[in-house]
């Protein structure tokens, strides 16, 4: 797949470089570099669906530590980065100090009346005052964020997952404003300084984008579990909320769950086991 | 007719190098952010949209505003405002620039905003947003150069100039509504989640238009040979003034709504901007500052004495311009994010960069005026003899 389009980008730029000239030609050719004839759909058979993907998130098995590896999880595997990571001076010299209020976060703890500030509630049992509270994007069957962006560069999925394309993105914000879960991040800044290693196989942003939690879709397309998933000592589930037979239909049926903002009608896909 | 813009005083050109100066030193602080991001400003994760923002709603109120100008005269066929129409429609102009600029400035991306052109998407109000900015500046340029030369020529203008004049009210209610259905459309933001938004929006916006129309009138009177009139100045102060009351009481209808029912999502937004919150109350001078100038504007046009004093009146406009550029400006965004969606309490304040490519951007825009205004006044100058 990579060879193919690596072989037709050369095959256009070549012949268009002899008609055009190069400069023009390779611009052409590189924005042209998908190779609508040559592109092959093909469905991994191992990959993982569902008609609506949904998130349960066990609360009594979700400990600090458990919830600590689940972010760090997927932190070090998008390249998010860490502002308190040290800056490598020489590979990237002058980098400015960091402002920590323009921190990037895909998944991150809350106190409870952070978390549900629409459930707040002075006599609260003490227990949940002190658990940790995983959030992150919602993956909203109305996503407002969707609604917003005015280039399609936020989209929903067939299968419920909502996604952001950052080579199109604007970075206008307008899905920041909109979005009731505070999931989203801005790139105010070039993120490569701050992090530790990059991970190959996910793509580090450029500054000037938005960003947030896209559900592990790279690792459901190649049959694995999302990172949280994975970390989470069996704390966090993920799997089709439409399958009446899904694990996360039978912890739906067995426990009280609740949502994030449940009244706004955006209709999250995440749910917490009280 | 261009050519009247090169032939100027020395004072003209003095106020023109400076404006130049203020770009100057505006785009190199831009090139900054463009190299390094929006990292510059005092914008964070809670707080994703700032002073940029603020100014630009602002903005679109004060090119909303020159249609007050063009009913009364085109619709009523009020003469007064004969003179003054084409001051209307150039402001319109200058605060559209202005407006369209700090979309740019603000984009984190700004090599990629022609994807709005390229992936059109209907369900999002900037789309919308897009298209009744940029047709209302379109607009009129077109009606207001048009209605200039044949005044210059002393012949009618052209008969289609008519239809796009009345084509420009609507969009300029459209600009505004579209601006305020970017903010009151969103599920999770309380104090924008209201109904009144874009009443409250067009209130200040003919109360800051005609404003500042005035300021600008008193200016022209003093440095050109024209004369905008001042029976036209005082028909402005009244409408300033009615709008600035519907303004304070729309104000007041929120107000009752978010205390009376005292749902938290919407009360603690205005309990942050107006008493603090948590112990966090940056923004409480500045909207008291703001509320009370609007008021006392308000009053000083009510009283028909002081309305008439030459002297008090640009002062007062001053006041009501001011007073609607806080209330709509840092107060409607801040106030929006503040708290944020989870209740963190995270304050904003532009940085020095940030102020430096607004003003900047404020710079361009009073260039354009100064241009458009001078084209105007001079034409007037020679057709009045």
């Amino acid at each position: 797949m990579m060879e193919k389009s690596r072989r037709s980008f050369l095959k256009v730029a070549g012949i268009a470089a002899i008609g055009l000239g190069a400069a023009p030609a390779i611009n052409f050719a590189s924005s042209d570099s998908n190779g609508k004839a040559h592109a092959v759909k093909s469905k991994n058979e191992e990959a993982l669906s569902a008609k609506r993907w949904g998130m349960v998130i066990d609360t009594n098995k979700l400990t600090k530590e458990v919830a600590e590896a689940a972010i760090e999880a997927c932190h070090k595997a998008h390249n998010v980065p860490d502002f308190n990571h040290e800056v490598d001076e020489e590979k990237f010299p002058n980098t400015r100090p960091v402002n920590h209020k323009q921190e990037i976060k895909w998944l991150w703890e809350e106190e409870f009346h952070y978390a549900f500030p629409d459930k707040e509630d002075e006599f609260l049992a003490e227990k949940y005052h002190h658990l940790p509270f995983l959030v992150t994007c919602n993956h909203c069957k109305n996503a407002p964020c969707v609604q917003a962006c005015p280039t399609q560069a936020t989209f929903k999925r067939k299968d419920g997952i909502v996604l952001m394309d950052f080579h199109r993105c604007i970075g206008c914000r307008f899905c920041m404003a909109a979005c009731p879960y505070g999931a989203r991040s801005f790139n105010f800044r070039d993120p490569r300084p701050f992090i530790e290693e990059v991970a190959k196989d996910f793509p580090t942003r450029s500054k000037g984008v938005v960003e947030k939690c896209n559900l592990c879709a790279e690792r459901l397309a190649n049959g694995e579990q999302p990172h949280c998933v994975e970390a989470s000592e069996g704390a966090i589930v993920v799997g089709d909320l439409e399958d009446p037979e899904s694990e996360v239909r039978a912890l739906l049926n067995e426990h009280y769950t609740i949502r994030r903002k449940q009244s706004l009608g955006t209709e999250p896909s995440v749910y917490y086991v009280m | 007719m261009l050519e009247i813009a090169i032939k100027g005083s020395r004072n003209y050109w003095l106020w023109i190098v400076f404006l130049l100066l203020v770009i100057g030193a505006g785009a190199i602080v831009y090139i900054d952010q463009f190299m390094n991001g929006l990292m510059i400003t005092g914008m964070s994760r809670d707080v994703s949209w700032g002073f940029y923002i603020a100014n630009f709603t602002f903005l679109v109120g004060v090119a909303a505003g020159g249609v007050m100008v063009v009913i009364p005269y085109y619709l009523h066929n009020y003469e007064k405002f004969h003179r003054i129409t084409i001051l209307g429609e150039f402001l319109a102009v200058a605060s559209l620039v202005m407006c369209l600029l700090f979309i740019i400035v603000d984009l984190g991306q700004p090599t990629r905003m022609l994807n709005v052109l390229l992936y059109p998407t209907p369900h999002s109000m900037l789309f919308y947003d897009m298209i009744v900015l940029n047709g209302y500046l379109f607009l009129n340029i077109v009606v207001g150069w048009k209605i200039l030369e044949a005044e210059r020529n002393q012949v009618e203008p052209e008969w289609w100039t008519k239809p796009l004049v009345y084509l420009s009210i609507p969009f300029a209610i459209g600009i505004h509504t579209v601006t305020a259905y970017l903010y009151c459309g969103l599920p999770g933001r309380g104090y924008w989640l209201t109904a009144i938004l874009a009443p409250r929006f067009l209130a200040s916006a003919f109360a800051a238009g005609p404003a500042f129309l005035i300021i600008l009138c008193y200016i022209i009177k003093k440095f050109t040979k024209f004369d905008p009139g001042w029976d036209a100045m005082q028909t402005l102060a009244k409408i300033v003034c009615w709008a600035i009351i519907a303004n304070l009481f729309f104000f007041l209808c929120e107000v009752f709504v978010v205390f009376y029912s005292n749902i938290p999502s919407h009360k603690t937004h205005l309990q942050y901007l107006l008493f603090g919150y948590h112990g966090y109350n940056a923004l409480v001078p500045w909207m008291w500052s703001g509320l009370i100038m609007m008021f006392t504007g308000a009053v000083f046009l009510v009283i028909p004495k002081l309305r008439n004093n030459k002297v008090l009146l640009p002062f007062t406009c001053a006041m009501i311009f001011i007073g609607a550029w806080i209330d709509k400006g840092l107060g409607m965004i801040s106030g929006g994010f503040v708290p944020s969606p989870l209740h963190h309490v995270t304050e904003y304040a532009p940085t020095g960069p940030e102020i430096m490519i607004t003003l900047a951007v404020y710079a361009t825009g009073f260039l354009v005026l100064t241009i458009l205004y001078k084209l105007a006044t001079q034409v007037k100058e020679e057709v009045n003899g």
